[in-house]
């Protein structure tokens, strides 16, 4: 393909509308900013919102990384990934350290992130409100008044229904003590990462035409009852298949020959990263031996 | 009554439709029942006053579209007034219009102060979440943040409304109508409200359900010291419940009293023939 195209796909003014919908997003956090959703080459559901922000924030010097529920090497980060690339001619990778720009579904990375960069993730259902009320009209309302009983009631069937939260992904949070906001389907796990992050994140819905962001250092907290904690996925006594290690999320996995579970790193360029560093001990000591 | 009402109803009033200048003026002359035949607006709650006083059960009857239930919406927020005021006693000393506050103020008063019965437990209960859940939902919405506490609030609810605890899990579509209509009420007393809406709880329930509703209600009166308004169409139903009643006509009150003096000796022409058409 040449390289013919207007830079990262989008004309400017399309860009600059994304653009002042992200500023005023990241000026009120937590609140989502409806913005003209663009047609992207990819399908509404895929990702639209994710790239569309990707594309508008991008310049030639940035880094790109695009993740799919942890993989770098995922048919959907893959064909993103090109996307970007064939319209800016920015470098890609997969190592979380060298990208300035990360997209993500679904996943925040192992690796702690910084202030020089941006994680943008891709969210399917931006009102956490949406299960309880189907009016966008009024669920305006109700972030208007803060009036989050919806939310919180949705925890409390789930309580009554399990005996505890039951959010697999996607668990409500308060963002800076003011709105409440879906962190998209992340696992409680990468909640944690949200509150005080160093990096700025933005978070588009394509489908939904929203965008909203959570600006670096903002207080983030999951919902939860004084007598029910939210609480992280564990994976305790459980380690990567590969690497071995155990303080990640883990995906579980079922060998089909035998039938045994067996579980893998879900982040996959930390996985490789840590078999390299284990590679490299092993050489040294051959070295010195 | 030396007491201060509890509630405090100055000429509320509900217009659909923008007015003229034949209807603003003079309603009595202009309107054809409630509607103005020059531009069409229809008055549903033409300068209702009245007052609740505490403990009280006040009961409203009139024929259906004579505003009852246009009524009962605006007191309890659902609907904005045209115009009009209300003060409530135990709501900033009884000193502000609550009609005039900021919707999320209205909130408060609503999750706080009311509690609110319709006639359609659609419109009350969300009937694909547990009936415990609809109950805790009103606690939820006060501020309270605790599961165990709602929860055995909730069953102590459902218990004095006689539902089953072990059917407290069911949603409410999984209920007959009267059940539902007795998760709205333990709802609604969730968070011990001074002041219960009731709006025609019992239409459309068979006669012995009816009857165990009304009896639970007028417990509740009894033991708690609640004060209501209770909507109905029925006399049966305002004889057995209602201390004093007021009769609403085209969206005005055209009389009120002691329920018994307004039942043995009924002034107005349309109080005479409702009381008379009793079978």
């Amino acid at each position: 393909m040449k390289n013919k195209t207007h830079f990262a796909l989008m004309d400017e003014g399309s860009k600059k509308e994304i653009r002042r919908a992200t500023l005023k997003a990241v000026a009120i956090p937590g609140y989502q900013v409806p913005f003209a959703s663009r047609e992207m080459p990819i399908a509404r559901g895929w990702g639209t919102g994710g790239l569309q922000l990707t594309l508008s924030i991008i310049g030639k010097e940035d880094v790109l990384k695009v993740i799919d529920q942890g993989a770098d090497e995922s048919v959907n980060a893959v064909n993103i990934k090109k996307l970007v690339h064939h319209t800016t001619g920015v470098e890609t990778t997969t190592e979380t350290e060298d990208a300035t720009i990360i997209q993500s579904r679904h996943r925040i990375p192992e690796v702690p992130v910084t202030e020089k960069q941006i994680i943008v993730l891709q969210v399917p259902i931006p009102e956490p409100l949406r299960l309880v009320e189907p009016s966008e009209m009024k669920t305006k309302q109700l972030h208007g008044e803060k009036e989050y009983s919806g939310a919180w009631l949705m925890l409390f069937e789930q309580i009554m229904k399990y005996g505890k939260t039951a959010t697999y992904a996607d668990h409500p949070v308060f963002v800076h003590d003011r709105y409440v906001m879906a962190p998209s389907p992340i696992p409680r796990f990468d909640n944690i990462k949200m509150n005080d992050s160093k990096a700025l994140i933005l978070l588009g819905a394509g489908r939904e035409k929203k965008i909203y962001a959570v600006p670096p250092y903002t207080k983030v907290t999951s919902l939860a009852f004084e007598d029910y904690a939210m609480e992280v996925e564990s994976f305790a006594g459980k380690h990567c298949s590969l690497c071995h290690s155990t303080d990640v999320f883990l995906d579980e996995l079922v060998n089909e020959e035998t039938n045994v579970t067996y579980y893998q790193c879900n982040d996959t360029s930390n996985c490789l990263a840590t078999l390299n560093e284990k590679e490299k001990v092993v050489e040294v000591g051959i070295g010195n031996a | 009554m030396h007491d201060k009402p509890i509630l405090h109803v100055v000429n509320l009033k509900k217009q659909y439709g923008p007015g003229c200048a034949v209807c603003s003026h003079n309603h009595e002359v202009a309107l054809e029942k409630n509607r103005c035949p020059e531009c069409g607006t229809v008055f549903a709650c033409n300068d209702l006053s009245f007052d609740v006083y505490p403990g009280e059960i006040l009961g409203v009857v009139g024929e259906s579209g004579s505003g009852k239930s246009t009524m009962m919406k605006c007191l309890y927020f659902d609907e904005e007034v045209s115009s009009g005021e209300a003060y409530i006693s135990c709501y900033e000393e009884g000193e502000t219009n609550v009609f005039q506050e900021s919707s999320q103020k209205l909130r408060h008063i609503r999750n706080t102060i009311l509690g609110m019965v319709y006639q359609n437990p659609v419109l009350g209960l969300k009937m694909d979440f547990s009936s415990v859940g609809n109950i805790a939902e009103k606690m939820i919405a006060a501020g309270d943040r605790n599961v165990n506490r709602m929860e055995n609030r909730s069953k102590v609810l459902l218990e004095h409304v006689h539902i089953p605890i072990a059917r407290m899990k069911d949603e409410p579509k999984k209920f007959s109508g009267g059940m539902q209509q007795r998760v709205q009420i333990a709802k609604a007393l969730s968070n011990h409200p001074p002041i219960l809406l009731l709006d025609e709880v019992t239409t459309g329930l068979d006669l012995s359900v009816q009857a165990s509703v009304l009896d639970l209600i007028k417990t509740i009166q009894q033991e708690l010291g609640i004060s209501m308004i209770v909507v109905s169409h029925d006399l049966a139903v305002i004889r057995m419940l209602a201390d004093r009643t007021m009769v609403m006509l085209d969206g005005r009150i055209i009389e009120q009293g002691l329920t018994d003096q307004i039942l043995e000796n009924p002034q107005h022409a349309y109080t005479q023939q409702l009381v008379y058409s009793l079978i």
